[in-house]
């Protein structure tokens, strides 16, 4: 499904990502894990499309499809979704016409007819279920003055209604009690399928208690340095970085 | 266009000179002395210079470079007008064509045996004295060229006068068209609002342009609220790409009484609002609100002023702008707290968003406070969209322009959702987001 080989990426001349190399399959869950400043978020933005990122060697095949030659929202239009650690406050729209537009925009993009009004309200009240998404907060501006877990909370709700092939999590943890990461991390799990592909890009094992992966890679300088079954994250939590980044420099 | 370079003022007086010789005794009317001293400001005066302070940014040499007709006649009828309608809604609706009240065209619905709704023109004739003690009363001491020019000037416009305790039900839309298919016109419409205690009215003034010659518009409007009144004053202009509109609106409020005013720029060559509230009472409160899109080489001016002269009251303010191509910008918002005027607040903020790099907006707050009891603020920023905002939104599938779009009618959407005419707000969101999607 998705197949990332020597990507590298740098922004303002300096490089993030030094050739990374990593397979999802369908239904699979990958864990990202490393030190900050490791490369991790920038790995999550390069697959999203952020363009204050300059690809400058490598290729991410999509389904088939060489995706770094596609916009943010071809990409999104082509399954991918990208949790963001920090969701952006949009005063005057509403998350409900947000998504909305989002949906009929992704159609459009498939030669699909747009959801009427309706027929949207109907998807969108059972996905709101999911996370126990609040009916009220999705009549107000986008994640204008939500706390951080309705924030985090309003991404899964996002990614439930768009129904993407390949979810990638950016520390969707972070800024969470235990209980908002309980609610999030119910949410991902409702959504697992063999068909669906999660990437969790974290710091800390936590969040990997609820949301168990298949794999665990390390990512330190850029470069997966490390992978391992879901234990690896274990023994992370337990003995920290250190020995990792010892181990690399050792080979370095 | 005429190419020729004129001296506007100079022509002016002349054509003031030769209509007074033929006024065959109303000359000597109070009126007519009114006119006459706002003459003698003009002259005075003269179009102002990038020297004068209020004008630093707003140079009107192309607006005064050619002659224009005050009295063109115009054969407009329904048919041609249909496109510049705003969606039905049950309102008096009344058609000033090149400055003079068209009959035919205009709509009151309002019962006018409570409420006087009616041209100057007609009003002057059932009681001159009554009009002629309203005109130029708020605007007297104007230190403006335009407003003297308009007071030597006016012809026509709308009186309206609501008794105490009076609610008008629909909403009043005042709708100017210059028609400016054949040759540069020119009208100078003069509106004078008086507002009874604990009256309520809307109302609404629409610009429109038809045709391609220039056209210039010098507009007064003089709005009279008394105690306890609540009074929703909006502006909208649509203009054309030839057309040049000076504009002025001058308030007065005495206590208790709440005033809302909206002043929308959608299209126009070269448009400047004056904007001025006299807060005269205590517990007032006047709203200000403003937005402007300026693309091309347009030119959008917008200046206020919020003058404390009472305890206890409130005025808030915000402007907005979205500017393109290499318009350009200007918002001058000045605030009065006189030395009585304690417990004052005052709020003031201007946003713009600028899309191109030619593009410029100058903004300058100016507080003057001579009492030591009050609240005031002020803000202004100036940036670019949210890069974030829109790679947000992108991420979700939305394309670039439909992001951009969204992102732009949401920075509107505070301004839009406060005019409170349905079929002027509904207007409103079509043609904008028919401007935001177009580039």
């Amino acid at each position: 499904m998705l197949s990332i080989n020597d990507l590298r990426a740098s922004i303002e001349g300096k490089e993030i990502l030094k050739g990374i190399n990593l397979e999802v399959k369908p239904g699979e869950v990958h864990a990202i894990m490393g030190p900050n400043g490791s490369g991790k978020s920038t790995l999550a933005s390069v697959l999203a499309g952020r363009e204050e990122y300059e690809v400058t060697g490598g290729s991410v095949v999509f389904d088939g499809k060489d995706i770094l030659e596609l916009a943010p929202e071809e990409r999104a239009a082509e399954g991918i979704f990208l949790a963001f650690q920090y969701p952006v406050e949009i005063p005057g729209v509403t998350t409900i016409n947000f998504l909305k537009t989002a949906v009929n925009e992704i159609r459009k993009y498939k030669g699909e007819s747009p959801l009427d009004a309706a027929q949207f309200l109907k998807m969108v009240r059972e996905k709101a279920k999911l996370v126990s998404m609040n009916d009220s907060l999705l009549k107000r501006a986008l994640n204008e003055g939500f706390s951080g877990g309705e924030k985090k909370r309003n991404e899964i709700f996002q990614m439930a209604v768009l129904e993407p092939k390949l979810a990638i999590l950016d520390e969707t943890d972070s800024g969470l009690d235990i209980d908002a990461l309980r609610i999030v991390a119910e949410g991902v799990n409702s959504l697992r399928s063999p068909e669906r592909s999660t990437i969790v890009v974290t710091h800390y094992q936590r969040l990997l208690d609820y949301i168990v992966p298949d794999y665990v890679h390390v990512l330190y300088k850029g470069r997966i340095v490390k992978s391992g079954p879901k234990e690896l994250a274990l023994e992370l939590e337990e003995k920290g970085y250190d020995w990792i980044k010892a181990e690399v420099e050792a080979v370095g | 266009m005429s190419t020729e370079t004129i001296d506007l003022k100079t022509r002016l007086i002349t054509d003031f000179h030769a209509r007074e010789a033929v006024m065959n005794g109303e000359a000597s009317s109070e009126f007519h002395q009114k006119k006459r001293a706002g003459l003698a400001r003009f002259e005075q005066l003269g179009f102002p210079s990038i020297k004068h302070e209020e004008w630093k940014y707003s140079n009107v040499r192309d607006l005064i470079s050619v002659s224009y007709d005050f009295n063109a006649d115009s054969s407009i009828g329904l048919a041609e007008l249909e496109d510049l309608k705003v969606p039905a809604q049950e309102a008096n609706i009344l058609y000033f064509v090149n400055g003079r009240y068209n009959a035919e065209l205009s709509t009151i619905i309002s019962p006018v045996e409570k409420i006087t709704i009616s041209s100057l023109s007609e009003a002057y004739k059932n009681d001159p004295a009554k009009v002629a003690s309203h005109f130029n009363e708020l605007t007297k001491d104007a230190e403006d060229a335009f407003t003297a020019l308009n007071t030597a000037f006016t012809q026509d416009g709308v009186f309206i006068h609501i008794p105490d305790n009076q609610s008008v039900e629909h909403p009043i839309i005042l709708r100017f068209v210059s028609d400016a298919r054949e040759k540069n016109v020119g009208s100078q419409p003069r509106n004078i609002i008086s507002v009874g205690k604990n009256a309520h009215v809307k109302l609404a003034e629409a610009f429109r342009t038809l045709g391609d010659q220039r056209s210039f518009t010098n507009a007064v409007t003089e709005i009279h609220v008394a105690e306890e009144a609540n009074v929703q004053y909006y502006k909208v202009q649509n203009e054309s790409e030839n057309a040049y509109h000076v504009g002025t609106t001058q308030v007065r409020m005495l206590d208790r009484s709440h005033f809302y005013a909206g002043t929308v720029t959608l299209n126009g060559k070269f448009t400047r609002n004056n904007l001025n509230i006299v807060l005269d009472g205590e517990h007032c409160d006047a709203h200000m609100y403003g937005l402007y899109f300026p693309d091309g080489s347009q030119h959008v001016d917008n200046h206020t002023v919020a003058d404390h002269q009472k305890p206890n009251s409130e005025s808030n303010e915000l402007y907005k702008g979205i500017l393109r191509d290499k318009s350009k910008g200007v918002f001058n918002g000045k605030i009065f707290v006189r030395p009585d005027a304690q417990k004052t607040n005052a709020f003031q903020s201007c946003k713009n968003i600028v899309l191109s790099p030619d593009a410029t907006m100058n903004t300058k707050p100016q507080l003057e406070i001579f009492a030591d009891d009050v609240k005031c603020s002020h803000g202004t920023t100036t940036g670019q969209i949210d890069e974030e905002a829109l790679f947000y939104m992108r991420s979700r599938g939305i394309s670039q322009p439909e992001a951009m779009s969204l992102l732009m009618f949401a920075f509107c959407a505070d301004v839009v959702s406060q005019i409170k005419i349905d079929s002027v707000r509904e207007y409103l969101e079509n043609v904008i987001t028919k401007k935001l999607a177009s580039k």
